[in-house]
């Protein structure tokens, strides 16, 4: 067994010291009805190329995002990874660390992750991020918890653009609270009245940018009627590289802005593990969930970096903590921010408008086909098509011929026939323009 | 004959402290300031094709001037986090005995299974026809959790050990409200993690703390006065936070379900009994399985890591959305609810759990098998008690052993020494290793929680035992100061957290160091 | 003429008239630690005796004030909001949270008067 040092001589020797005559000694304290005989059920150890083959086989199975034409977005996205990411974050000083507890010897953890909070507040827009939380949808129901802390009220209005799975989650997490979660119906059209339903009762009103139809909104009146009547905007964004070409939340007046950093620095691998961004402003900072990294100086007067305002942690606070949260996503925010620095701020901005000016010409070609129909005047890189036939089947048809054409909106909601024949496009700088006309090509042939 | 030639190649017995260079490295202490400190404007560590010509449809809504990102090329980028990473410790390179945080080897194998294309480049809402490798691995892991715990339900989504927590607390609220019965209190021990009563408490229930007795356990008559028909649930760690099992286990299931109530176990701690004590056997109705401790998915400085969940017969039916399930036709996902039988509690976060996990978890499992998951497991529990016998007679352990994979450690020991906890652990700091865990849990004064796990040699325990054992003898001895001025050889001394804490700075900012160029 | 009383929590009540000054004593700061942060609530809120009044953390500790007696709140130290250390510093006079105007004085009864409060904090050592 590769991965246990202990020698057979080792365990009596240490049983010895111990004055125990065997393992099961040390057990004695578990009632012995429960004490297994023998081992369970299970295939026993296998060498690192039986494992490596008997996994490898499954994924064989799956067909890989990169095997051919792909245009699926809705909340993960496939861009480039620079090699040097992957290599950075599979240093043992990074894989094999802990939440930085020590700080003595945590200073790489601890100044990335001011770095990392550096880079989410900047980009969008707000006055202090934390070190991340889970994913997109969990940031988001972090956010609408806090919303209802700071504001004493129990209603949150959640957008009809804002992702099912953010919905979602939000709306499990709300329903052991006693309070309301108002959902309303899948808002297609980007015209979705939010200002009417804003009442003094209202905790907050949560929409996303672009929605999850790609439908880009000014934000700025919608900010002003939430401030108006006492209620925080949160603005979810589930595509983060759109705020290199998207005016920022913050500069809309957004209270709380939460992201899904996947897109940057993380492969799509099925889901998880992805990146909870969180940032809002300094007034609401006691009330943010999830770890801080902060700065400081040490003994000899050298700057250092430390985990802080902690007295707001489960670890301190216990059953009234901010948030149950115990840790961040220390690698996946590790990911994130290598990526970042070393796009910076010109390979950003230039990476989200090349994702964004391959969307326009695909949308444009897509959108021209007989019976097809585009949805967004304006979008990022993530558009809707309206197709004359139910979506779900073409894609599946489509992905027969090696073509993952997009996600149609009947996979997130079901039930709402409206939506049934909605298609949802997104375009990457993966994408090349034959992938785009071998697209265009199947959908033409497939309606 | 000494060579006179070339080079010194024996100490000259010059020695003295090295000036610093111009940043302040020495030798190869090198500092390293932020990336925001460094940047150029129009420098990139990336090429991309250049903009295609056409017009933007951003609805008049493009970005407003500078974001302030710093410009490093690649070779700066990589420089910076290979500095970086050099100030950490980590598993990798020495003994990390961090109680209740399970710091063992993390397999290389693990690393490149998860990073196969068939998993890594998979898009969560691919048509399912193109993801049966990825729903049939999840489903494989979920069958090797089951019989590891002999439990007929396993919910995988959950995140981490502190979501998982949530998810269960959450499908017994819903089997209890199906029920009929608004219960609304929580019991945890005292000794419990905070995330439990945090947990509860989000669930919207009243937190109730049970004390702990005497020998670090839980009481059943403490236990037993505080069951009533208004409790929901008791939380439990078993092995709990002192490293012992809770011998009275299955009377206290028994209390608990007499009462009508839920007995949640924590599994944070599955990693000492796993594959040889199955929690289905111990009477407890969920527990949540921290995949990266347990399963040695990487800690990756605090994250990602995995928690599904296990449910008895009685809470299956609440688990949440989505969920595998084999078919006609070969794996499926049910992602909404509706299916007959099933009353989910709704969905814990996007898309279909740590995929990323999964992989590495299976293929720890897998290495280990049936016979070597028993064996990791004792190994942990044989070092921790080898720990605990090798070091009574100098330092204070709270409880009489045998112990499970964790050794605990009061303060008593350092009582009039004027060393306290916190500067023992700075010391073994200076002394190369990753403290253990300090001041947790609660229930025992300046505790010192040492967890070595199953990766450490009997000679590398021999190391650590030696080291605190000299430790121990010098803080009695009376080296006070030497404790006080610990760590000096780390890359930083003590910080201040109160002054981070009182004034926080927890970004950059243009107008306190350099500018953003 | 004033009177302090004190409660099993560590907080002082300074009596004058109908209005109490409330704060924490010094052997609560020096459990505490370091204290990093005061939460004092709006003037005008009015309390029960036992609500929680305020919070106050240190660097690894939070605790709640709980008003020790009803009554409206009248002024909270805004100086102690800007500087914390002052709880440190001077716990029982500059570090003072808020002042209440007591609804009920018969609730101070049942606090403890200097001396009792002494022979209270030694017998936790």
């Amino acid at each position: 067994m590769r991965y246990l040092p202990l020698t057979l001589d080792d365990r009596q020797v240490m049983l010895a010291a111990i004055g125990a005559a065997d393992l099961d000694a040390l057990y004695r304290d578990v009632p012995a009805s429960a004490r297994l005989k023998a081992p369970v059920d299970l295939p026993m150890h296998a060498g690192e190329m039986a494992v490596e083959r008997e996994i490898g086989a499954l994924a064989a199975k799956n067909r890989a995002a990169g095997q051919g034409p792909f245009f699926l977005g809705a909340g993960a996205y496939r861009h480039h990874i620079p090699a040097a990411v992957d290599h950075l974050i599979q240093r043992s000083e990074f894989l094999t660390s802990y939440t930085p507890y020590q700080p003595e010897i945590a200073q790489g953890t601890l100044q990335y992750l001011f770095e990392f909070q550096s880079q989410v507040a900047l980009i969008t827009g707000m006055e202090v991020a934390n070190a991340s939380l889970y994913d997109g949808a969990t940031a988001c129901a972090e956010a609408v918890l806090m919303a209802l802390r700071v504001t004493r009220r129990k209603r949150a209005i959640l957008s009809g653009g804002l992702h099912p799975h953010y919905r979602e989650t939000v709306a499990t997490a709300l329903s052991f609270m006693a309070e309301e979660a108002l959902l309303l119906p899948a808002d297609a059209s980007g015209a979705e009245d939010l200002l009417s339903r804003i009442d003094p009762e209202t905790a907050c009103v949560v929409v996303q940018n672009p929605t999850l139809f790609g439908h880009i909104a000014d934000l700025s009146s919608l900010a002003q009627a939430c401030h108006d009547k006492g209620a925080l905007l949160i603005v979810a964004v589930s595509e983060v590289v759109s705020l290199g070409a998207v005016r920022p939340p913050g500069a809309m007046g957004a209270d709380i802005v939460v992201a899904e950093g996947q897109s940057i620095g993380l492969p799509l691998s099925f889901g998880g593990p992805y990146l909870g961004l969180f940032a809002t402003r300094e007034k609401f900072l006691r009330q943010m969930p999830g770890r801080l990294c902060g700065q400081t100086l040490d003994e000899d007067g050298r700057r250092g970096f430390v985990l802080t305002l902690s007295a707001r942690e489960q670890h301190i606070r216990r059953e009234k903590a901010t948030s149950n949260i115990c840790t961040n996503c220390g690698l996946c925010a590790l990911a994130f921010c290598i990526h970042l620095t070393l796009l910076g701020e010109a390979g950003f901005t230039h990476l989200a408008r090349l994702n964004h000016r391959l969307a326009a010409q695909a949308a444009a070609r897509l959108g021209a086909l007989p019976g097809v129909r585009l949805l967004n005047s304006g979008f990022f890189n993530e558009f809707t098509l309206a197709l004359p036939v139910p979506a779900a089947p073409l894609v599946e048809a489509l992905a027969a011929q090696g073509v993952l054409a997009g996600v149609p909106l009947s996979r997130l909601y079901p039930d709402d026939a409206a939506l049934a024949n909605l298609l949802l496009v997104a375009v990457t700088e993966t994408n090349s323009s034959e992938d785009i006309d071998r697209l265009a090509a199947a959908i033409a042939g497939g309606l | 004959m000494l060579n006179r030639q070339g080079r010194e190649s024996a100490p000259t017995g010059t020695s003295r402290p090295a000036a610093a260079g111009m940043p302040g490295h020495r030798g190869l202490q090198l500092e390293e300031p932020l990336s925001f400190e460094q940047g150029q404007a129009g420098r990139s560590g990336v090429d991309l094709p250049p903009l295609p010509v056409g017009e933007d449809c951003l609805g008049g809504l493009a970005r407003q001037g500078e974001i302030g990102l710093p410009g490093l090329s690649e070779p700066q980028t990589v420089r910076h986090f290979v500095r970086l990473s050099r100030q950490n410790y980590a598993i990798d390179m020495g003994a990390y005995p961090l109680g209740s945080c399970t710091m063992k080897h993390n397999p290389r194998l693990n690393e490149k299974l998860a990073r196969l294309p068939g998993f890594a480049d998979l898009h969560p809402l691919q048509p399912l026809s193109t993801v049966q490798g990825a729903l049939e691995l999840i489903d494989r892991l979920a069958h090797w959790l089951k019989i590891l715990t002999n439990m007929p339900a396993v919910a995988m989504s959950p995140a981490a050990g502190a979501h998982g927590e949530l998810c269960g607390l959450m499908t017994i609220r819903a089997a209890l409200a199906a029920a009929g019965d608004a219960r609304q209190r929580v019991l945890v021990p005292e000794s419990a993690h905070g995330t439990n009563p945090a947990t509860a408490a989000i669930c919207g229930y009243q937190v109730e703390s049970i004390p702990a007795g005497p020998d670090g356990r839980i009481e059943l008559a403490a236990l037993t006065a505080r069951l009533g028909p208004d409790v929901a649930a008791l939380m439990l760690t078993n092995p709990n936070t002192c490293g012992l099992f809770e011998n009275e286990i299955l009377a206290v299931a028994e209390a608990v379900h007499a009462a009508g109530a839920y007995f949640y176990c924590d599994g944070a701690n599955f990693n000492a009994i796993v594959g040889r004590v199955r929690p289905g056997d111990l009477g407890i109705d969920a527990m949540h399985i921290n995949l990266h401790k347990t399963f040695s998915t990487p800690h990756g400085g605090g994250g990602p890591g995995a928690g599904p969940v296990v449910l008895s017969e009685r809470l299956a039916p609440f688990a949440p959305l989505p969920y595998v399930v084999h078919g006609p036709q070969g794996f499926r996902l049910v992602e909404q609810a509706g299916e007959p039988g099933h009353a989910p509690i709704g969905r814990m976060k996007s898309f279909h759990g740590q995929m990323g996990m999964f992989v590495r978890a299976l293929a720890y499992m897998m290495s280990h098998g049936a016979d070597g998951l028993a064996q990791a497991a004792g190994d942990a529990v044989l070092g921790a008690n080898y720990l605990l016998a090798r070091l009574s007679d100098v330092m204070s352990a709270s409880f009489p052993g045998p112990c499970m994979h964790e050794a605990l450690f009061d303060d008593r020991f350092l009582k009039d020494t004027g060393v306290t906890t916190l500067d023992f652990a700075k010391a073994l700091i200076d002394a190369g290793y990753h403290p253990m865990t300090m001041y947790f849990p609660l229930v025992v004064h300046g505790a010192l929680l040492f967890e070595p796990t199953e990766s450490e040699s009997r000679e590398s325990l021999d190391e650590l035992i030696a080291t605190l054992r000299r430790l121990a003898a010098a803080a009695q001895a009376g080296a006070v100061e030497d404790f006080r001025a610990a760590p000096r050889y780390a890359p930083r001394r003590r910080l201040d957290e109160t002054m981070a804490a009182r004034k926080p700075v927890l970004r950059w900012r243009p107008a306190q160091g350099g500018t953003a160029k | 003429m004033s009177e302090t009383r004190y409660t099993e929590d560590h907080e002082w009540i300074r009596i004058e008239g109908d209005l109490g000054t409330i704060g924490i004593t010094d052997y609560a700061q020096n459990q505490l630690g370091d204290v990093v942060f005061v939460e004092l609530p709006e003037v005008g809120r009015t309390f029960a005796k036992g609500d929680e009044a305020a919070v106050v953390e240190s660097v690894k500790a939070a605790s709640e004030i709980f008003a020790p007696v009803a009554g409206e709140v009248v002024a909270v130290n805004q100086a102690l909001v800007e500087n914390p250390a002052l709880a440190n510093q001077d716990a029982q006079g500059e570090g003072w949270f808020l002042r209440l105007r007591i609804g009920n004085a018969a609730e101070l009864g049942a606090l403890m008067d200097e001396g009792a409060y002494k022979a209270f904090v030694e017998g936790l050592a």
